[in-house]
């Protein structure tokens, strides 16, 4: 039986975006799979009583290290912030390639606190801060070095020590382009020396906390239970800066989401299911609802998101356990269809995560799929005809051509860069000024106008032709003979519309990053939970795969 | 030292910001990000040749032919540099393309490189007494490795350079000899088990 590719018109739309989950295919899980067989070294371990100092943490395979250079610093209550307006942070981070020298700790003492007003260079690879969860920490230490263990409740709650409020990497502030590094094998997947960063930092958290309880009260103090320290992650604050990322890299969007695709696809075509697949599936499911259940959030909005998932997936087991038999034949299609009849968008997804979770043999492959080469696909095939390209668009944006632009509600936010910070924003084009220095991330109204424009050419016009006189639309002119290749390469949406949830264009990328937890704190900002169940470094060589639906949490 | 991604997005917003389209912006982002890789000034040329734009109309030419002679100003190199990718599959067809009078002409060489890439072909520019050669935008071969680049080029001659070898038939000759040093001759026995060996074509 073949099933096809689900259609890029339902799933590229935000709000299915916005409802996706970590899976096998996420990029800290590849990175743990990539990394096991490392060796994981503390080689430097510098803090004082209070737990201010300097600390390396490395990988190393052969000749190839990568190291995790820290600085904690102390600030004072009022300094710290996660917004992107701070300049001080609890601890400061790089990701620094080889062994740093004493020479180079010192250099990076003056510009990595600094963090964006500092300079990095092409040694470094990766760049991040992070700020304590101060209620967390302090209850941590006080209960170490009285020689308890903490509240789990309280860690439940939160469910980590500490919080990035960024994680830089790509050539940004001085760092090393993507392209010096970019034949390294072991970093052939999205991100990774990002995961690398926040996975080792994470480590970095329980030492400190263990190092100051100590100090703190030497006689009593005992560390940290490893269990404990396995159930929590680092928290991670992420606003807007997130948001045109997708769009401005549509090939890489594409192999992300037809990676997603592909797998669903071949997991709907096995056509007799192994009991020892189908029991890894069922175990997942039932296992997994202490996520949704652990899930802490105050925004309305993803509290009824929580809700109707908790709801559906209950239901599904019900399906699962009593009106299902895994003996059939291609049973996970039937169940795909089943969701897409009978739940909401949330569930739909969670369950096609956890689908993969039993078939390393089709997800592997995949996952080496997922990056992408960006600049092979840059130029336009400009001998082509305004016909080809009006067929283009006709085919793949069909339900962003029904958008009507005219109406205010349609068109009533615009995206900009904002002076202060360098950080992109979402404002109200009727209200705020600034709209005609618009970013071009409003694809779905430009790609409309392209249309109609072209409506009113000759067939036979090259491409060429049809931009020496319409250059301001040469920004998507590309765009559309990319998605001609890529399907899953543009959002079928429209991202300057009244009722945008900008959220939802974070989530996506979060999900793929392996986030849990989203917690939504406004429409434009969110706070999400990464590595919490994961592996410690010391476990590295032989860890459950499935750990993220086993925490105690 | 600035990283080329960060070089590619500041010049990108600068160029927009300077008036040319998000489109374009991102064309000229790509090709200074090149000249700065391959350590050529497109830097210091391009916030030049911004400072100039303000004062002085540069001519856009849209359509290229054999001969192009800019009426008044000098060309835009970058309006210039975009016409020629995007018109590559016919002026490839050109022996010889000339142009008179372009500004800041090392910002065109930048779109002439990836030019060379599309096409497959390299591609030799001369201007006044300058020779350059692109190289399927791998390299640009030319004297004015951190040099100041002229500012204006008063006649530029651009030839497609025919795909073909760069030494003699017996050169190569010479040195193949050389290479079959490396070989071994093959006994009879091995030759009869060798692959397709004991079969007819015909099976």
């Amino acid at each position: 039986m073949k099933v096809e590719l689900r259609d890029p018109n339902t799933i590229m739309k935000l709000s299915r975006l916005g409802s996706f989950h970590q899976s096998k295919l996420s990029f800290l899980r590849s990175f743990l799979s990539e990394f096991k067989d490392w060796d994981y070294k503390r080689d430097l371990f510098n803090l004082d009583q209070k737990g201010f100092g300097e600390a390396v943490y490395s990988f190393k395979k052969k000749d190839r290290v990568y190291s995790l250079v820290c600085f904690a610093n102390e600030i004072k209550d009022e300094e710290r912030s996660d917004r992107v307006i701070a300049t001080k942070w609890d601890a400061a981070f790089t990701l620094y390639d080889g062994f740093p020298s004493s020479n180079d700790i010192k250099r990076l003492k003056d510009e990595v606190p600094k963090q964006e007003v500092g300079r990095l260079s092409f040694k470094e690879l990766t760049l991040s801060r992070a700020n304590k969860s101060v209620r967390v920490f302090n209850h941590v230490v006080e209960s170490l070095s009285e020689g308890n263990q903490p509240d789990l409740d309280l860690l439940l709650k939160v469910g980590y020590l500490y919080r990035t409020t960024a994680v830089y990497g790509s050539g940004k502030f001085g760092l090393a382009d993507r392209f010096r590094i970019k034949n390294r094998e072991e970093i052939n997947g999205p991100f990774r020396l990002e995961m690398m960063l926040v996975y080792l930092v994470r480590q970095f958290t329980f030492d400190q906390v263990n190092h100051v309880a100590h100090y703190k009260n030497s006689k009593k103090a005992v560390k940290l239970d490893k269990q404990i320290c396995k159930n929590l992650g680092i928290g991670n604050s992420t606003g807007l800066g997130m948001a045109p990322f997708i769009v401005n890299h549509p090939t890489l969007l594409n192999n992300w989401i037809l990676s997603r695709e592909t797998a669903l696809k071949e997991i709907r075509e096995i056509k007799i299911v192994k009991i020892e697949d189908s029991e890894l599936f069922i175990d997942c499911v039932k296992k997994s609802l202490k996520n949704i259940t652990s899930w802490n959030t105050d925004s309305e909005y993803q509290q009824i998101k929580i809700k109707s998932l908790l709801k559906d997936v209950e239901k599904f087991i019900n399906y699962i356990e009593n009106n299902f038999d895994f003996k059939i034949e291609h049973p996970f299609n039937e169940i795909y269809l089943w969701l897409e009849k009978n739940s909401c968008e949330e569930c739909i997804e969670y369950i096609v995560s956890i689908m993969m979770e039993p078939y390393n043999n089709i997800i592997e492959p995949l996952v080496a799929n997922m990056s992408s080469d960006e600049d092979k696909y840059f130029n336009i095939p400009t001998n082509r005809t305004t016909q080809e390209l009006r067929d283009i668009i006709k085919t793949r944006y069909s339900s962003i051509l029904k958008i009507n632009f005219d109406q205010k509600e349609n068109h009533q936010n615009f995206w900009f860069i904002s002076k202060n910070k360098e950080e992109p924003r979402l404002a109200d084009r009727f209200e705020e000024h600034g709209s005609e220095l618009e970013q071009p991330l409003a694809i779905a109204r430009d790609v409309k106008k392209l249309y109609e424009k072209l409506l009113s050419e000759k067939n036979d016009l090259t491409i060429a032709q049809f931009l020496s006189s319409n250059s301001e639309l040469r920004h998507v002119v590309r765009r559309a003979f990319i998605i001609e290749k890529f399907p899953y390469s543009e959002i079928q949406d429209n991202t300057i519309s009244k009722s945008i949830i900008p959220i939802d264009m974070l989530r996506l990328k979060l999900s793929f990053f392996g986030a849990l937890k989203f917690d939504p704190r406004s429409d434009k900002w969110l706070r999400i939970c990464m590595f919490q169940g994961a592996p410690l470094p010391s476990e590295l060589k032989n860890f459950d795969e499935q750990w993220v639906y086993k925490t105690i949490n | 030292m600035r990283s080329l991604s960060e070089i590619e997005t500041a010049v990108k917003r600068a160029s927009r910001a300077v008036g040319f389209s998000w489109g374009i912006s991102e064309e000229i982002g790509k090709s200074i990000r090149q000249l700065e890789l391959f350590g050529l000034q497109g830097i210091k040329n391009l916030n030049q040749y911004y400072k100039e734009k303000t004062t002085k109309k540069f001519e856009n030419l849209n359509l290229i032919s054999e001969k192009n002679v800019a009426p008044l100003e000098a060309y835009c190199p970058i309006i210039l540099g975009i016409s020629f990718l995007d018109q590559i599959k016919s002026v490839e067809n050109f022996k010889k393309i000339k142009f008179k009078k372009i500004a800041y002409p090392i910002l065109f060489l930048s779109f002439l490189s990836r030019a060379s890439e599309i096409s497959g072909k390299k591609i030799h520019v001369r201007f006044d007494q300058n020779e350059i050669l692109l190289n399927l935008n791998v390299n640009i071969f030319s004297s004015f490795l951190n040099q100041d680049f002229p500012e204006f080029a008063n006649e530029i001659e651009i030839k497609f350079v025919n795909n073909q070898d760069n030494f003699t038939e017996v050169e190569w000759n010479s040195l193949y000899k050389l290479a079959e040093n490396t070989f071994v001759e093959e006994s009879e026995s091995l030759k009869q088990s060798a692959a397709g060996a004991g079969l007819t074509d015909n099976d």
